[in-house]
């Protein structure tokens, strides 16, 4: 079997920066602008190189997503950065009409999603983002599961033109994709062969979905791992061709259950090849305060409770 | 500037915006109207722009309208500046029109650069793209049109602070202070208190047309603001326009807002407004 390693914990959103500033350097067009969050989105590095394709907005995400959505107006591609909640909930109407109805070239940049936040509780830990940014036409939306997918994503999304939302997080991960990775949005990556069960996968639940992988395996249960890195558009063909194979699947993700991946994924199925499903994701509920790992363990968001969805979708085929 | 030409441009606008709303028995005439003498003066002598539209407007002065339901005096006045057919005003707010009810790019109507009628976002939008302009080295100016009762939207005073605090002064914001909103005058539905001294607090250079719907006054206004701008400050323009001017009955009301006239109300309503530059 396959192993993958951990080259050593990183942060998702220091892949972000390393992006951000990799492109400051090679897209003269791209600008950034950050709502008081520099340190968090981990640009500071882009704005020493480009003070003058920075714009600190101060804490008013509304008129960030506005701002962002001119600025592509003189051909400039705009990365805006907060934290996902803010960047979401907060402004869904202004990312509604002035970014996704008027089809502006903003890239929505989001970091802390989910409850991995950690401490600072349920008030910054949105859960339904992937669901917000989804239902927009026209609107890509990205989540990444290490820093170095993060990083060669930050610059994929520069050369697509049209708007996108890019989700990754604030905890130190393993950091396990190649470095040198080719980031093709909307293209699934098969992590493991597998026979028996499908798990597909996005964000930080990739690194478990592994795990899980390894020790099905030694239990003898061949797991099929799928890497969904683009949650829109969906590769469906990865996800029938897997799931036409083992019959089964796993979908596991940091977000609540309505609206995410998982969804996506059922959709897929019904509509072409029904198949039994569970949903590794958060049960209609809002986070709390904690570490990382006693949240991703509370709410049922780690490799236990992928093994034992796969037990639980194994028997139903 | 050519006064009766403008006059003769404006109420040619004034008999389109009346005959759209007409047609489909909706649409908002009293804002519209409002504001023709505004459209008119900027598109036909303030602002350089290329009916050839561009959507990036790198080298050419461009405008966002933030209170896209006005969007009659929008779409006529882009039509007849040449940015599309004058024949098309006949299909406003109807299925599979570019013209929809608000403004959009969604269509690729020529002329317009952002959707707009979920009310507060225009300025941002501007700013933005005014610091477009200062990075492409383009000095051209970005002017943006918002209403008074659209101001009770605070994303209004982010962008407003920002642009203060960031010299944004390549842009001027217009507010059409005509008093009136949905449910009644401003006055009564939320103060808006003294929006100069407001303004004028934030950081921005402040000044006033008395009567908005004055070619000469709007004419004069206009430049002076031009005039002001490149200064360090962001310039804005209090503009005092009379709700649905130039038709008697729908003046000194709110009630005009979004209602289209019945067909003998039209016919009263242009009859005010003689037909000049041809209806379409």
């Amino acid at each position: 079997m396959k192993k993958y390693t951990d080259s050593g914990k990183k942060d998702t959103r220091s892949g972000f920066g390393d992006g951000l500033t990799e492109l400051g350097r090679k897209n003269p067009d791209v600008v950034a602008l950050c709502a008081d969050l520099v340190g968090s989105l981990k640009m500071q590095d882009f704005i020493d190189e480009n003070p003058d394709r920075f714009f600190q907005v101060g804490i008013a995400e509304a008129n960030m997503m506005g701002m962002a959505a001119g600025l592509t107006i003189g051909g400039k591609i705009p990365f805006a950065g907060t934290f996902a909640n803010f960047a979401t909930g907060r402004v869904y109407d202004q990312i509604r009409q002035s970014i996704a109805y008027s089809g502006k070239n903003v890239k929505i940049c989001a970091s802390h999603s989910g409850v991995t936040l950690g401490e600072d509780g349920a008030t910054h830990q949105i859960l339904e983002d992937i669901g917000l940014m989804k239902m927009l036409p026209g609107m890509t939306v990205i989540c990444t599961c290490d820093y170095n997918q993060t990083k060669a994503a930050t610059l994929a999304i520069a050369d697509h033109e049209g708007p996108v939302y890019l989700r990754f997080g604030r905890p130190k991960v393993a950091n396990f994709t190649p470095e040198d990775q080719e980031f093709e949005i909307g293209k699934a990556v098969k992590l493991y062969e597998g026979t028996d069960v499908t798990i597909i996968a996005t964000g930080h639940l990739v690194w478990e979905a592994i795990q899980a992988a390894v020790e099905l395996h030694e239990k003898g249960i061949s797991a099929e791992v799928l890497n969904i890195h683009t949650i829109k558009p969906l590769d469906e063909e990865a996800i029938l061709d897997s799931v036409k194979k083992t019959g089964c699947v796993v979908t596991a993700e940091e977000h609540n259950f309505l609206g995410g991946l998982g969804e996506s994924v059922a959709r897929t199925l019904t509509l072409n090849h029904p198949a039994p499903q569970e949903f590794v994701a958060t049960q209609d509920t809002f986070g709390e305060s904690g570490t990382p790992e006693q949240l991703m363990e509370k709410y049922g968001l780690n490799s236990d409770a992928i093994i034992n969805a796969v037990r639980k979708v194994m028997k139903r085929k | 500037m050519n006064l009766d030409e403008l006059k003769d441009f404006a109420t040619q606008v004034r008999r389109d915006i009346l005959r759209m709303v007409h047609k489909v028995n909706s649409g908002h005439p009293g804002g519209s109207l409002g504001c023709t003498e505004f459209f008119t003066v900027l598109y036909k002598e303030i602002m350089e722009h290329d009916p050839e539209f561009n959507m990036d407007g790198k080298g050419e002065d461009i405008f966002f309208l933030s209170n896209g339901h006005i969007s009659p005096v929008f779409y006529s006045v882009l039509a007849r500046t040449g940015y599309f057919p004058v024949e098309e005003l006949n299909t406003f707010r109807l299925i599979d029109s570019r013209l929809q009810g608000h403004p959009t790019t969604h269509e690729g109507l020529p002329g317009v650069r952002i959707a707009s009628g979920s009310l507060g976002q225009g300025m941002s939008v501007a700013l933005g793209a005014a610091q477009a302009k200062r990075l492409n080295k383009d000095s051209h100016l970005v002017y943006s049109l918002h209403g008074d009762g659209e101001l009770q939207e605070g994303q209004n005073w982010e962008a407003i602070m920002y642009a203060a605090a960031n010299k944004v002064d390549n842009i001027i914001s217009t507010v059409d202070l005509n008093g009136q909103q949905i449910d009644g005058s401003t006055d009564n539905v939320l103060p808006m208190g003294n929006l100069k001294a407001k303004f004028e607090a934030f950081g921005w250079d402040v000044m006033g047309i008395e009567n908005g719907n004055d070619l000469e006054q709007v004419y004069n206004g206009l430049k002076e603001a031009k005039s002001r701008t490149g200064k360090g400050k962001p310039v804005c323009i209090l503009m005092h326009t009379e709700m649905g001017h130039g038709v008697d009955f729908m003046m000194h009301t709110h009630a005009w807002h979004g209602k289209a006239p019945d067909d003998e109300q039209l016919e009263n309503a242009l009859s005010q407004n003689p037909e000049t530059l041809g209806d379409y």
